[in-house]
């Protein structure tokens, strides 16, 4: 079998595992999904003039629920699920038989696309049925979302399996979680982005995940709302740049740190 | 017979300052079942990792069919097959599933059922791998080694933790790959395991080859002296003797028909083993395995 075709072969098998795992099933799938039901029932008060501006609850925190997502499925899945693999010796298993990494590598990118292209529909028909959220009406904006979206999910699949090799599979989660957690506090995914202070912004905007809440805000939310950005506009180039960057280099840092065995095995 | 599928001449692999493998010549020949044994620390492990492709070496030649192990290309991962110490991760998939995925790596692999069959795992092939027995699963360990057809198969402590019985129907399965023509590296910690099963045994320690024999003579077991021994006025009696036969006629005749409690013992291969590998144990005791 060619390369490609051993790729879909893993990604079946990855999705296998995936939807048997019950805590991931949980905590990376439909977190984002539960979260916006949460927010949108908590916060409906603050929204309350929402005749007039167009605003509900559900509408501004679902972009930041899409970016939640995004960095879940890709970047926390992967972290913990290649920790895990190295440390309990599929890798080596792998090694040992004639499958090229590449099918490996592309068997994780499958499931990292087949799983956040279904979580993101999900959110979007809950968004749509339950909250009446209006979706993107121009193709411009469609196509922004694709590209954020894309090089958000590749950029995050890179990183994850890069990331993994900081800890052994007992303390990923721990070191997943916690920088993630910040990360998703400062860069305005549970709370504007706006409200953050000026410094913690600028903290933020080092890291993806703040430009692909942005690219998110940009494609969901009423453009009048822009001006409240940092750089008073939405920067649909800067984001896709910067997305776009952190993607190269996590695929660089992927493929000179990757190792197949456990730390102080080989 | 007279192929050579693994060649292995003056290997050496060093970690800060401890020579793991120290100068290693080793043949072993296509077609065999060749045990390695070696106390904990010994180098056993180094060298079949080097031997698999999953480590440098610092020095020496090494062809595995034919092929330097060091860069090992996907054609040559085609002809061997690994079974590991320990395979986890498995847990959420059936054997049915990993062993159809694995297989479709090799180019001319073994047919599914017919692998679950041989390892015994059919009623078990659609039930979570999770739920299966410690002898199961290093059952299933060997059905995704073998799942490749492969030429060469390295078994690595393939029944620690099995009970007597799991181990017997373990030891039936090595014989009949080992029958149908798969050439076997196996290292174990058994030697009854050894004994059963290998056609040769290599006794390493310090990272040198210290015995190179059949389990039958290694060591100079056949010709070594046996031990006659008898009761006789309330104290065991013992004679090592080259003449066993002559000794227990000359008893037979002295007692006038039956010698109380007769034994004739030779040394067992575990008493020639730890005498071979004594002068190295003390040493080998404190340093960290690798």
């Amino acid at each position: 079998m060619n390369t490609l075709a051993l790729g879909v072969d893993r990604t079946g098998v990855e999705l296998k595992m995936y939807s048997r795992e019950k805590e991931a099933v949980f905590f990376s799938f439909l977190f984002p999904i539960l979260l916006l039901l949460l927010f949108s029932v908590i916060f409906s008060s603050q929204f309350e003039d929402s005749a007039s501006t167009g605003m509900t609850a559900a509408r501004y925190f679902l972009p930041g629920m899409v970016a939640a997502g995004v960095i879940l499925t890709s970047f926390q899945t992967m972290a913990m699920s290649v920790a895990a693999e190295r440390d309990d010796g599929t890798l080596k298993r792998l090694r040992a038989t004639p499958m090229p990494p590449a099918a490996y590598f592309l068997g994780k990118v499958g499931l990292v696309i087949c799983t956040s292209l279904v979580q993101v529909a999900l959110l979007l028909l809950v968004a749509r049925l339950a909250f009446d959220v209006p979706l993107p009406d121009t193709g411009g904006r469609w196509l922004l979302f694709a590209g954020v979206f894309a090089l958000g999910v590749f950029g995050g699949t890179v990183l994850g399996i890069a990331y993994s090799s900081l800890a052994s599979s007992r303390s990923i989660g721990a070191v997943v979680i916690g920088p993630q957690l910040v990360l998703q506090f400062i860069s305005g995914v549970y709370i504007a982005f706006t409200d953050v202070p000026q410094w913690l912004q600028q903290v933020a905007s080092v890291f993806p995940l703040k430009w692909i809440a942005q690219g998110m805000r940009a494609v969901f939310l009423p453009d009048a709302l822009a001006s409240a950005e940092m750089a008073g506009s939405w920067e649909p180039g800067r984001t896709l740049l910067v997305l776009g960057a952190w993607a190269l280099g996590g695929l660089v840092l992927c493929l000179t740190t990757f190792t197949w065995f456990k730390r102080g095995s080989v | 017979m007279s192929q050579t599928a693994i060649r292995i001449r003056e290997l050496t692999k060093t970690y800060g300052n401890h020579r793991a493998v120290d100068g290693l010549d080793l043949d072993v020949h296509a077609g065999e079942v060749f045990a390695l044994l070696g106390p904990n620390g010994a180098g056993k492990t180094t060298t079949v990792e080097i031997l698999e492709g999953f480590r440098d070496r610092d020095g020496g030649e090494v062809s595995v069919l034919g092929t330097d192990p060091h860069g090992a290309t996907r054609a040559w991962r085609d002809r061997i097959g690994i079974v590991l110490q320990t395979s986890g991760g498995l847990d959420l998939l059936t054997p049915r599933e990993i062993l159809r995925s694995t297989a479709k790596g090799y180019r001319a692999s073994r047919d599914v059922d017919e692998v679950l069959e041989a390892t015994g795992l059919t009623a078990k092939a659609d039930d979570r791998i999770s739920g299966l027995s410690g002898g199961q699963r290093r059952r299933m360990d060997v059905a995704l080694g073998i799942v490749g057809r492969p030429e060469l198969l390295f078994l690595d402590e393939p029944t620690t933790g099995f009970d007597p019985q799991a181990r017997r129907d373990f030891w039936e399965l090595i014989r009949g790959l080992a029958h149908d023509g798969t050439t076997i590296l196996l290292t174990t910690h058994y030697l009854d395991e050894a004994e059963h099963l290998a056609d040769r045994v290599g006794v390493i320690a310090g990272g040198r080859l210290l015995a190179l024999d059949t389990p039958a003579a290694l060591g100079g077991r056949q010709s070594q002296e046996a031990t006659v021994s008898w009761e006789e006025g309330g104290t065991r009696q013992n004679v090592r003797t080259a003449t066993p036969t002559t000794e227990v006629a000359s008893l037979a005749a002295r007692f006038g028909g039956e010698v109380p409690e007769l034994t004739v013992t030779r040394p067992s291969l575990e008493d020639t083993y730890l005498g071979l590998i004594a002068p190295h144990v003390t040493d080998e005791r404190q340093e960290v395995p690798a």
